[in-house]
């Protein structure tokens, strides 16, 4: 991954998975809200490794923008080989069960922007035949709970929409991860009681940099997700509507 | 290394509870905004009692302020942020030639936590303290003012938050000075002696020619045989080798009682002092096994069981220290309960930087043991009246329960102090000795 696109290059998990790839000497370029932030983690991974570290400054909410901020990206770095979009807000469902507008800001923020962002990486990468597409969705699009379906619907968009990309890609020579982290320690999730299932940012980061320069499909990280999902997935609507989750 | 749930101390003494966790990382925000119970900065969690703590406050935890800012490979200044870990810093300054000129017995601390206890390592005779190599930092106080200090600019707030226990406020970003070695090598002797006499002919002829000098001595010895021990000296030196696997060895979960009691004590130590390699001369250590010995397991703190242990460790001017080790080495091995890990070395004379800060001139004895209630108090009560008496001090990184009057005694400065602890601060610690 010589070239790399980073959006939501302040995330915790963002952070952590760009110093997996500044040490290998890659390039990156970070997209996310605040320049102060941007700049801060640009220059600690300079001092890790990485080559070149460019910022730009974008809301994702402002889709009109993504064409403008893909060519800066790419004539900041000469040109790209992989994206990475890890940018995200973990829904108040309390709130998007109240109120339609902030359910659909956060449909908007967690999935369709990501659509968005695909399709015209898609594009940008299927023209050069070459690429990787990576994006953060979450176990919680495997199955909607009760808890936070409202988050969980936008995950299983980005989850079925990545899906699809990978086989309208492959031929292209372009490959799409789609990367499923389970509760993982970050600022996001602050607000939890953290157990024995919670995961580092930096352990999930090295499994998504592994996988990205491997071509993977799908991951589950930590990978002990994937059995408990199949598990999750497979109980019966009968029972499951039943259940608090 | 990620902390989960109710954060503790190294020593598992004693238990607290803060009532709210915060998470820092991004270095230009605001500390959170009007708190109703007091804030303090909680890195690695390796300090072994409860200047860490805040029970029924609020911790800040700043393990997520982990970037680097500037790295000056020509000049050898590093700028981070607080919560790197001198691990991480290590590993990124050595293959440039660098190293941190003071470093603790461990590498699992942050830099502000460095700052905060004044941290000292095997090298202070040369080296000095931690802060003798903090060339500035930043200090976020709960009013939303930042102060730049150094031990020029803002002097005053540079002496009270270098060894202040975090009450200052927030290390939200430091720039150090490193200096120069050849590589991860460190070339020295490991020498037996036979009692407390030999220990300080032995660092008297090392100090000047050897930068790290240290001894462990062995606690379970008694009669002719007391104060024992095995004396290690080294200096970096250029070399060639295999680097030592990392991490190879954890204790995996706590067992129901200490593994540490009188009948392991008394093995551990004799196995120690006569194994072969206790007398070697110019042998060649990676710095890790040399600076970290213990690093290598880890959660070794899990051998005292759900009970913990309590470190103790002073410092008593060199006129008195032989009588005074004497006396406290002769209650330790009187009482039976030892100490697995009882550490020597003399300090070297450079005036202390912090105003509440531990390594002054004479020499200070590192012990540790399983907490076994009553007993245990007694005796580290006991210790705290030689100390005082010899005019010594205790060290609050690894205190959990001298007495207030103790602290003010071996802390005199510690009035002017409390002017510069952030009204919105507090530590169970700092509650406890005040």
């Amino acid at each position: 991954m010589r070239r790399l696109l980073i959006v939501g290059g302040t995330s915790a998990i963002a952070e952590a998975t760009a110093r997996e790839f500044a040490a290998r000497g890659d390039s990156l370029c970070l997209v996310g809200r605040s320049r102060e932030r941007l700049q801060a983690i640009a220059d600690d991974l300079k001092i890790r490794g990485a080559d070149v570290v460019t910022v730009f400054c974008l809301d994702v909410r402002d889709i009109s923008a993504y064409e403008a901020m893909l060519d800066a990206a790419s004539r900041s770095l000469d040109g790209l080989d992989g994206a990475l979009i890890a940018h995200g807000t973990l829904s108040d469902q309390q709130a998007c069960e109240r109120s339609v507008d902030v359910m659909l800001d956060e449909i908007q923020v967690n999935a369709l922007s990501v659509m968005a962002l695909c399709t015209l990486l898609a594009n940008r990468f299927a023209a050069q035949r070459r690429g990787v597409i990576a994006v953060i969705s979450s176990v919680a699009g495997d199955r909607g709970r009760g808890s936070n379906y409202v988050y969980g619907a936008a995950k299983a968009a980005v989850t079925a929409f990545t899906s699809g990309l990978r086989q309208r890609l492959r031929p292209h020579g372009v490959s799409v991860l789609t990367v499923k982290p389970g509760f993982v320690d970050t600022p996001m999730t602050a607000a939890f009681k953290k157990g024995f299932l919670w995961a580092a940012p930096r352990t999930v980061a090295k499994e998504i940099a592994a996988a990205m320069l491997d071509g993977a499909p799908v991951i589950y990280t930590p990978g002990f997700w994937r059995p408990i999902m199949w598990v999750i997935r497979s109980i019966p609507e009968s029972v499951f509507r039943r259940l608090s989750l | 290394m990620r902390q989960s749930g109710n954060p503790t101390s190294w020593g598992g003494q004693p238990r607290c509870r803060a009532s709210a966790i915060a998470e820092i990382h991004d270095r230009f925000a605001a500390l959170p905004g009007e708190s109703q119970v007091p804030m303090l900065a909680y890195g690695n969690g390796r300090s072994y009692g409860d200047v860490c703590l805040n029970d029924g406050g609020m911790l800040l935890r700043t393990r997520g302020l982990d970037r680097f800012i500037g790295f000056d490979t020509a000049a050898g200044i590093l700028e981070c942020e607080a919560g790197v870990l001198i691990r991480d810093l290590v590993d990124l300054v050595l293959p440039q030639g660098w190293f941190p000129p003071v470093t603790p017995g461990t590498a699992f601390v942050t830099v502000g936590g460095a700052i905060a206890n004044d941290v000292h390592g095997k090298n202070h005779h040369l080296a000095g303290c931690f802060s003798h190599h903090v060339l500035e930092f930043d200090l976020c106080r709960s009013d939303g003012s930042r102060i730049r200090c150094s031990p020029r600019e803002n002097a005053d707030w540079f002496s009270a938050t270098v060894g202040g226990l975090g009450l200052t406020g927030l290390i939200s970003r430091v720039k150090l000075k490193l200096r120069r070695v050849q590589g991860p090598w460190i070339r020295g002797d490991s020498l037996r002696f036979a009692n407390l006499r030999q220990f300080f002919a032995l660092s008297a002829q090392s100090d000047r020619d050897y930068e790290y000098t240290a001894a462990w001595v062995d606690c379970a010895a008694s009669g002719s045989a007391l104060g024992r021990g095995v004396f290690m000296r080294g200096n970096h030196a250029p070399g060639e080798g295999r680097e030592p696997r990392r991490f190879p060895l954890t204790v995996p979960l706590t067992p129901p009682v200490s593994l540490v009691n009188a009948v392991t004590l008394r093995l551990f130590n004799q196995l120690y002092y006569r194994r072969r390699g206790a007398s070697r001369r110019n042998v060649q250590w990676h710095y890790r096994p040399f600076l970290y010995p213990l690093d290598a397991i880890m959660h070794w703190n899990r051998i005292y069981g759900p009970r913990g242990f309590f470190q103790y460790q002073c410092v008593v001017p060199q006129a008195v220290a032989e009588p005074s080790l004497q006396e406290m080495l002769h209650r330790v091995s009187r009482s039976g309960v030892g100490s697995f890990l009882a550490v020597l070395k003399n300090f070297g004379t450079s005036t202390p930087l912090g105003l509440l800060s531990f390594a002054r001139p004479g020499t200070t004895l590192a012990l540790d043991f399983p907490n076994r209630g009553a007993p245990t108090l007694q005796l580290l009560e006991a210790l705290d009246e030689i100390t005082c008496s010899a005019g010594g001090a205790v060290y609050p990184a690894k205190d959990a329960r001298m007495s207030a009057a103790s602290f003010q005694r071996f802390f005199p400065a510690w009035r002017q102090f409390a002017e510069r602890v952030d009204p919105q601060f507090s530590s169970s610690f700092w509650r406890r000795v005040t």
